[in-house]
């Protein structure tokens, strides 16, 4: 014990001796462990935060195509769909985009429906008749407007739409609540003008989770122009889409890590003179190579321990206390409402593992090769003042 | 006196096999004495430093044998070469090697580390030796601040604080004024008449005629030419 302690104080004091090379080297790596374990952290808490929106979204969700683009749906489709078995409740939506060209923003327009997933309000209330508006918290900081204020929109006739904001979603965690407005059916009906006995789409409860497929593919069969999407098809979209845009961020990083590769294989390869002449002492003097490489290693681990442990904290506070804000412009979405993102801490610990094996165990190898090569030859040099 | 150190025709050959091949040492044959102080006298290249490496089991020979205290040595691996290096010798080198940057107890207790000694007695030697080599005073200064006396007495310190039974010394007075190298013989005449056995390696004259040493052998290309009876 008093041999690792004393090789530990040793290598301690061996890296405050090159304090500015040490200090460069954990500034390096430190950055590119938080950049990598930045877009990870992200991507991985914003898929979990869609799979938990989706958990209460819809079982499938029936879309109209025409001529290969999306139509609006005949509601009385409803009802056919409700007689097939293993079917519950069948409910038509009415539901659409609008930009606000004055703020350059997007949001989403939803009428209330009985199948709206639980939404977590901050204050206020839900829409309760025509003439009210209950909002999301991006889309009330945009348009700086509290409760009890006037919404105004363009409706699809270019007339001025007024709405009294009755209540405020929570946006913290919640992408989805974010850039909603949510309307009474009827002014969503008349906002969009949409006419009756259409819908934007249907949505279906299935009794069965299994049975899922088949239904959807029974509907298909029921609506040929019809195009149901499962609630596991939209989840494999979230995460394929959230999957490509980390890939897109980890292949322009992948560049930081071919900068900090470049940093480590010079460091293996060009043990310093100095460092070369401390090993021939340290041996000279009665230190084993074991010694030596128990030294090195105790150096290699100090350096990348910390800056994997300082990346990681890095990345943590700039995707989880400050809401990523350097990478929620290209990671989040299509939406330009970028209110501050509270995500919620998912951390998956198979990915950090992952990240510190590709990152240390490279470090440490390039530490202690080459002081391994500088230690297994004789200490004879020394004597010659080598 | 029994015999601490024996070498047998021993040879030993750099860059073997190829252009620019050396040899160094030639069938060299040499017995050293337990409290014995010897210097090791020759020209630049005359084989001096290599035979003391060999003797301070830093090295191996390309040919020969070479006893420690009885033990054959030259076949040994690494880790006992080490051990052996460790457990019987002191070392003062021609350029101190002193690790510059840390402090004088730092450097002194180095050799140390590895040995798994207790912190008590590491502290307990260092004062000792600190004292008796006196730069107590100056022990937690940084040796790049220290004097070059100071600095010698650091390495001599270095070299002792093993308890080695044999102090092997490259040039130990090369850097010195003859103040500083006439101090520094004292302090290896003393450990001498406690029993250690001193080898030197020098072509100082000063060394070799000094009351300290009991034989010179005079080297010359690698081979001894003379000076082999005490």
């Amino acid at each position: 014990m008093t041999r690792f302690l004393k090789i530990l104080e040793y290598a301690l004091s061996s890296l405050a001796r090159r304090k500015f090379k040490n200090f460069s080297i954990i500034a390096i790596y430190s950055f590119t462990i938080a950049s990598l374990a930045s877009i990870l952290l992200l991507t991985h808490s914003l898929k979990e935060i869609a799979v938990n929106v989706l958990a209460d979204g819809p079982d499938i969700v029936v879309q109209r195509l025409t001529g290969g683009r999306h139509d609006m749906i005949p509601a009385s489709n409803a009802q056919a769909i409700e007689k097939l078995i293993g079917v519950g409740r069948v409910t038509p939506r009415i539901w659409g985009y609008y930009y606000d060209g004055l703020y350059q923003t997007n949001y989403t327009i939803l009428g209330v429906h009985e199948k709206l997933p639980p939404l977590e309000m901050v204050k206020g209330r839900m829409v309760a008749r025509d003439g009210e508006c209950t909002v999301g918290q991006g889309v009330a900081t945009t348009q700086n407007a509290e409760i009890g204020n006037e919404l105004l929109l363009i409706n699809s006739k270019g007339i001025g739409h007024t709405c009294e904001i009755t209540g405020m979603f929570k946006a913290q965690s919640n992408l989805w609540t974010n850039d909603l407005i949510l309307f009474s059916q009827d002014d969503l009906q008349r906002f969009f003008a949409t006419p009756d006995g259409l819908a934007t789409d249907i949505i279906v409860e299935v009794y069965n989770p299994k049975e899922i497929p088949v239904v959807a593919q029974k509907i298909k069969q029921l609506f040929p122009d019809t195009r149901p999407v499962t609630l596991n098809e939209i989840l494999h979209t979230y995460q394929s889409v959230f999957n490509w845009r980390s890939g897109m961020m980890l292949t322009i990083f992948a560049s930081s890590l071919i900068a900090f590769s470049i940093l480590a294989w010079d460091k293996a390869t060009g043990i310093s003179g100095e460092e070369k002449q401390e090993i021939g002492i340290l041996k000279a003097i009665g230190w084993d190579t074991s010694d030596i490489l128990a030294l090195k290693f105790s150096e290699g681990s100090v350096i990348s321990v910390t800056s994997f442990l300082l990346g990681i904290s890095l990345a943590y506070i700039h995707v989880f206390l400050l809401g990523a804000p350097l990478l929620v412009p290209v990671l989040k979405g299509w939406s330009v409402l970028f209110p501050r993102l509270q995500l919620v801490p998912y951390v998956d610990m198979y990915q950090i593992f992952t990240l510190g094996f590709l990152t240390i165990i490279p470090y440490m190898a390039s530490t202690v090769l080459p002081s391994w090569k500088s230690a297994i030859t004789d200490p004879e040099s020394i004597m010659r003042g080598g | 006196m029994p015999l601490i150190i024996k070498t047998q025709e021993i040879n030993k050959y750099y860059n073997r096999y190829k252009a620019d091949e050396v040899r160094a040492l030639e069938d060299v044959t040499l017995t050293i004495s337990q409290g014995e102080a010897l210097v090791l006298n020759g020209a630049s290249g005359s084989g001096k430093t290599t035979l003391l490496s060999l003797i301070g089991c830093m090295a191996r020979p390309t040919s020969g044998s070479i006893f420690i205290q009885d033990k054959e040595v030259s076949r040994l691996p690494e880790r006992f070469l080490t051990n052996i290096r460790r457990q019987t010798f002191g070392f003062i080198f021609q350029q101190l090697n002193l690790i510059r940057d840390i402090s004088a107890l730092e450097n002194i207790l180095l050799p140390l580390y590895p040995s798994g000694t207790s912190i008590k007695e590491m502290n307990w030697r260092a004062k000792e030796i600190l004292t008796r080599l006196n730069i107590l005073k100056k022990a937690h200064m940084k040796v790049s601040a220290l004097s070059g006396g100071e600095q010698q007495r650091v390495a001599i310190a270095r070299a002792l604080i093993n308890q080695p039974q044999i102090i092997i010394a490259d040039e130990p007075t090369a850097h010195l004024d003859s103040f500083l190298a006439a101090e520094l013989l004292q302090i290896l005449t003393e450990l001498n008449r406690e029993g250690k056995t001193v080898v030197i390696a020098t072509h100082d004259p000063f060394v070799s005629r000094h009351k300290l040493i009991d034989r010179v052998i005079r080297m010359r290309d690698g081979q001894i030419i003379g000076g082999l009876e005490p």
